[in-house]
């Protein structure tokens, strides 16, 4: 760099940093926004069921219905409601009164030590699948403990013949939000990233303040870089703030290292960032431009990064394309920072894909960014 | 050097004398499948060390061709050569050495007029040890010196565009592009701007290309080039342009006859190009440089008078127009709306406005605003961007209640019967607001249906629209296509479907080419002539003619009330015999200047 192109440099630069703290905007959009969303979705969306409706039908009240009901009243789990008959249990059902039905059918005390039938049916609805099978876990992990208890009560040696014995690896008190929240700093990073730069380009277009840096002798890689430069403090001071909520305020354990994590950061930020300057070469209206990147940044991310929903179980043609999304290589390598540690053979194919992306993606924005006054 | 490898010896000092070359360049842009030829195969040279104006109407190719030599557009064919360097192979070279002032001036709003001089100065890498001295300069020249620290998004319309041609001079460039720098400026504003164009030119040797949509900035340049629609009309000096029409211009009086009539019947006249209201009187172009008889004009034994005048520039440019051929003799305009309401007898009041004001915050946008318009009357509202026309307008429209002060039309308090007032109203917004994915005849249903308007009534209505402003062949065409031209028409159909006997247009001829605004004022005269009142704002001073009365307004007051030829004769003196409108509401707006600063002083 000559002397020229630093001085060009620097004041664009001065100029950039002068607007990030005049206009409320980047800083909001750079900090504000993770906070909020950091706040709705780490508290609002959870895949661990509680006080899931249920209702209970015992046919035959006893000593042995009233025992084992009382485990569900005392589960966290669950808020049982009494039903006389099944009949109305399933209307209850029906109107999404209750999530399941536990049926003690009359023959409970008798049938239950003995092998073969059951005595206790259950109903679970299925609309959503990952709730419905929640519960079912949940009540045989309360049938089997009850059972072992009574047994134990009764000296009565137990017919199951495997007792069950779960571990969970890497998360394990089973806490979705453990797994979730590294997930969304992923996939609220890419929003970020992205509206940075789509926002902040669109503005000088609409403001027509592009046009006239163009017809100066900056060169096109010195007006990217000034935009670059400074979002990408920005979008990094955003992204340790997000980490540090998660691990204070939502306590996810850090288990990796936190460099590792800042590298692995920046490599993201730049994806995103060139996104970003990419959407801003196709629209240069700041309210179209911020549709666009909730469209092809933040969407994707939420669906196709794995952040979710299971990349392995999706079709080949969607898996294809999310090697294409920025923030699946992002979310496997939170998930592993902050959950299993340093895992180099996990982290370090998944950086790779992200410069690669982060260099295909600002390769296009400059290479577009010349022709864009057309 | 890759520029000099593509220019031959014999043409490089073709190209270093001029300072800018065009060789039939031509430029077009897709859209939905169509192409629009911006240019079309334009060729021209611009002298160096003088103002060369680049003048047209919207739509004219100017702000492509200002792009194309900026480098920022590259030409579909065609050579540019600016200062000897190829614009095509070498934009980056070209944008190293012009200055440039983009339409909106460039300017950073949260930055101050410092910080935006320092930007400008890094990116030209304009040595530290030369700013000092430079910015003086700049600051002196443009009177910004006071305002350094203030942030370029709180100053006024003028000063900003002295700050964005001063950021443009921060690298001295020897060529300077100004596009559309007086746009929207009120005019003391821009006669200041000029000033320091010359001032430039003469002190630096600073070459000029400017571009303006204004006609009568023509003759403020040293050099002209006429645009229309994409192709060059001529290339001179502006007496030259003129001069061709010596002989051929005239003031028509006929007293004891509208001059709306007077101007309908003298238009249809043999022999006459251009007939336009002045006044009280008609400006006449005729085909031939001999005056007009009586008989000639008019078939109604008027006792009529003809002056010679002076040929104006715009004169010219319509009679160039009407020449090649752009136009067509328009049909004469029937009685426009026969409107049972509206008679021309009653004088009533129509509008009454008293002591009206509207506050936002602590800022006055309008401020004690008093007037009266009687029935059939056009009246005017004439001042610049941000003087407080559009707002007294919503307020008469009922779109913005008034925060002190009575407003009542057609008889109706607009604070109690805003509603029952709009159905009297017409209105045509800026910009038109016409609904630009929908074709003519559903626009026209879509607002008749909007004012109530069903069944046979409305069929007769859409009848009456289609007719009566030609635009039955465009029925199906979609808004947003047509011409700027038929869109002003397609709007005031709009604005007058529910035959209302009011009719507001906020600047509706703003960006519309001369011929145009012909054609539009002469269906307001139509309209006025059948019993419509007619309210406009507008910040064409020369369109002041056109109105029966008007006020003009600055920083939300009034400053004057009365016609147009009151207002000129106001400020008639012995170095200004002949004031024009401008002329007028220049010295106006330095008159309460003046007062305002011997008040704090």
């Amino acid at each position: 760099m000559n002397r020229e192109q630093i001085m060009r440099l620097r004041g664009l630069l001065r100029k950039e940093s002068l607007q990030i703290v005049r206009d409320p905007s980047s800083i909001a959009i750079a900090f504000v926004m993770p906070v909020v969303l950091l706040l709705i979705f780490g508290y609002g969306v959870s895949l661990d069921a509680k006080r899931v409706p249920l209702a209970l039908v015992i046919e035959q009240p006893n000593d042995d219905t009233a025992s084992f009901a009382a485990g569900f009243f005392q589960s966290p789990y669950f808020v049982p409601v009494r039903f006389a008959t099944v009949q109305e249990a399933d209307a209850a059902m029906e109107t999404r009164l209750v999530d399941g039905i536990v049926w003690l059918r009359s023959d409970f005390s008798r049938q239950m030590l003995s092998e073969g039938n059951a005595p206790i049916g259950l109903i679970v609805n299925g609309v959503d699948a990952n709730n419905a099978r929640l519960i079912e876990g949940y009540l045989q992990q309360v049938w089997a403990d009850w059972l072992a208890k009574f047994a134990a009560t009764q000296g009565l040696s137990l017919k199951i013949p495997v007792q069950v014995d779960v571990r969970v690896w890497f998360n394990p008190a089973v806490m979705s939000k453990d797994f979730l929240v590294p997930g969304l700093i992923a996939v609220i990073m890419t929003l970020t990233g992205a509206l940075l730069t789509a926002m902040v380009v669109a503005r000088e277009w609409e403001r027509g303040t592009m046009e006239a840096l163009l017809v100066t002798p900056a060169g096109i890689y010195e007006i990217i870089l000034s935009k670059l430069l400074p979002y990408f403090v920005l979008g990094m001071g955003g992204m340790l703030l997000s980490v540090a909520m998660a691990v204070w305020l939502f306590e996810v354990p850090l288990r990796g290292s936190l460099w590792l994590l800042l590298a692995s950061s920046s490599a993201f930020l730049l994806c995103a960032l060139g996104m970003g300057l990419l959407i801003s070469t196709v629209s240069k209206n700041q309210f179209v431009a911020g549709e666009i990147a909730i469209l092809v940044t933040y969407l994707p991310a939420f669906i196709l990064s794995g952040f979710v929903f299971d990349i392995r179980s999706m079709p080949a043609a969607v898996r294809l394309i999310t090697h294409i999304v920025a923030a699946r290589y992002f979310v496997t390598i939170l998930q592993s920072v902050f959950l299993a540690g340093n895992v180099w053979p996990v982290v370090l194919p998944n950086i790779l894909g992200l410069v690669f992306l982060a260099a295909i993606f600002l390769g296009l924005a400059y290479r577009s960014a010349r022709k864009s006054l057309e | 050097m890759d520029a000099e490898s593509k220019i031959s010896p014999a043409d490089s000092r073709k190209y270093t004398e001029a300072a800018l070359t065009l060789e039939s360049v031509s430029k077009g842009f897709r859209a939905g499948g169509r192409t629009a030829q911006a240019l079309e195969r334009v060729s021209l040279a611009v002298k160096r060390g003088i103002v060369t104006g680049l003048i047209g109407p919207d739509g004219a190719g100017k702000t492509t061709l200002m792009r194309l030599v900026a480098g920022l557009l590259a030409p579909d064919e065609g050579k540019i050569v600016v200062l000897g360097i190829d614009a095509l192979s070498q934009p980056q070279h070209v944008q190293s050495i012009i200055g440039y002032m983009p339409q909106r001036f460039g300017l950073y709003e949260d930055l101050s007029v410092q910080e935006n001089l320092d930007l400008y100065a890094d990116l030209h890498a304009v040595a530290p040890v030369d700013r000092s001295s430079r910015y003086s300069d700049l600051m002196r020249m443009t009177g910004l010196t006071p305002f350094t620290t203030r942030l370029a998004g709180r100053l006024s319309g003028g000063m900003k565009q002295k700050l964005g041609l001063a950021c443009a001079l921060v690298g001295s460039p020897p060529l300077l592009l100004l596009d559309e720098p007086t746009v929207g400026v009120d005019p003391v504003s821009r006669r200041e701007l000029w000033a320091i164009i010359h001032r430039l030119v003469e002190e630096r040797g600073a070459t000029v290309l400017l571009s303006t949509a204004y006609l009568d900035e023509a003759e403020r340049c040293t050099e002209v080039i006429l645009m229309h629609s994409g192709k060059l009309l001529g290339q001179d000096d502006p007496a030259a342009f003129t001069r061709r029409i010596a002989g051929r211009t005239f003031q028509i009086f006929a007293p004891g006859i509208s001059k709306r009539v007077l101007q309908e019947r003298v238009s249809q006249a043999a022999g006459v190009l251009d007939a336009i209201i002045q006044g009280s009187r008609v400006r006449v172009v005729t085909e031939q440089p001999v005056a007009p008889t009586a008989a000639a004009l008019t078939t109604d034994n008027w006792e009529v008078t003809i002056t010679p005048v002076a040929p104006r520039f715009e004169d010219s440019f319509v009679s160039l127009l009407k020449g090649a051929g752009h136009f067509a003799q328009a049909s004469p305009i029937r009685a426009a709306n026969a409107s049972p309401g509206a008679s021309a007898a009653t004088a009533a009041d129509v509008i009454v406005v008293r002591n009206l004001s509207r506050r936002f915050g602590e800022f006055y946008a309008v401020r004690d605003v008093s007037f009266t318009v009687r029935r059939g009357e056009i009246f005017g509202l004439l001042g610049a961007n941000g003087a407080g026309k559009s707002t007294t307008f919503r307020m008469l429209c009922g779109l913005l209640p008034a925060s002190e002060g009575t407003l009542q039309v057609a008889g109706l308090d607009l604070r109690h019967a805003a509603a029952q007032a709009r159905g009297h109203v017409g209105y045509m917004a800026q910009k038109f607001s016409l609904y630009g994915d929908l074709s003519v005849l559903q626009n026209l249903c879509f607002f008749s249906s909007a004012y109530g308007l069903k069944a046979r009534h409305q069929r007769e209505r859409l009848d009456w629209a289609l007719d009566e402003f030609e635009l039955r062949p465009f029925a199906d065409a979609t808004s947003r296509d047509l011409p700027l031209g038929f869109k002003q028409r397609l709007a005031l159909a709009v604005a007058l479907m529910h035959e209302p006997d009011i009719l507001f247009l906020d600047e509706p001829t703003s960006g519309v080419d001369p011929l145009g605004r012909r054609e539009f004022w002469r269906r307001i005269n139509a309209l006025a002539q059948s019993g419509i009142t007619v309210m406009v704002t507008t910040h064409f001073m020369e369109e002041a003619e056109y109105c029966d009365r008007l006020v003009i307004m600055a920083q939300g007051r009034i400053l004057a009330e009365g016609t147009s030829e009151e207002m000129r004769a106001r400020f008639r003196s012995d170095t200004l015999p002949n004031p024009t409108m401008e002329d007028a509401f220049v010295a106006l707006i330095t008159g309460v200047e003046n007062r305002q600063a011997g008040a704090a002083a």
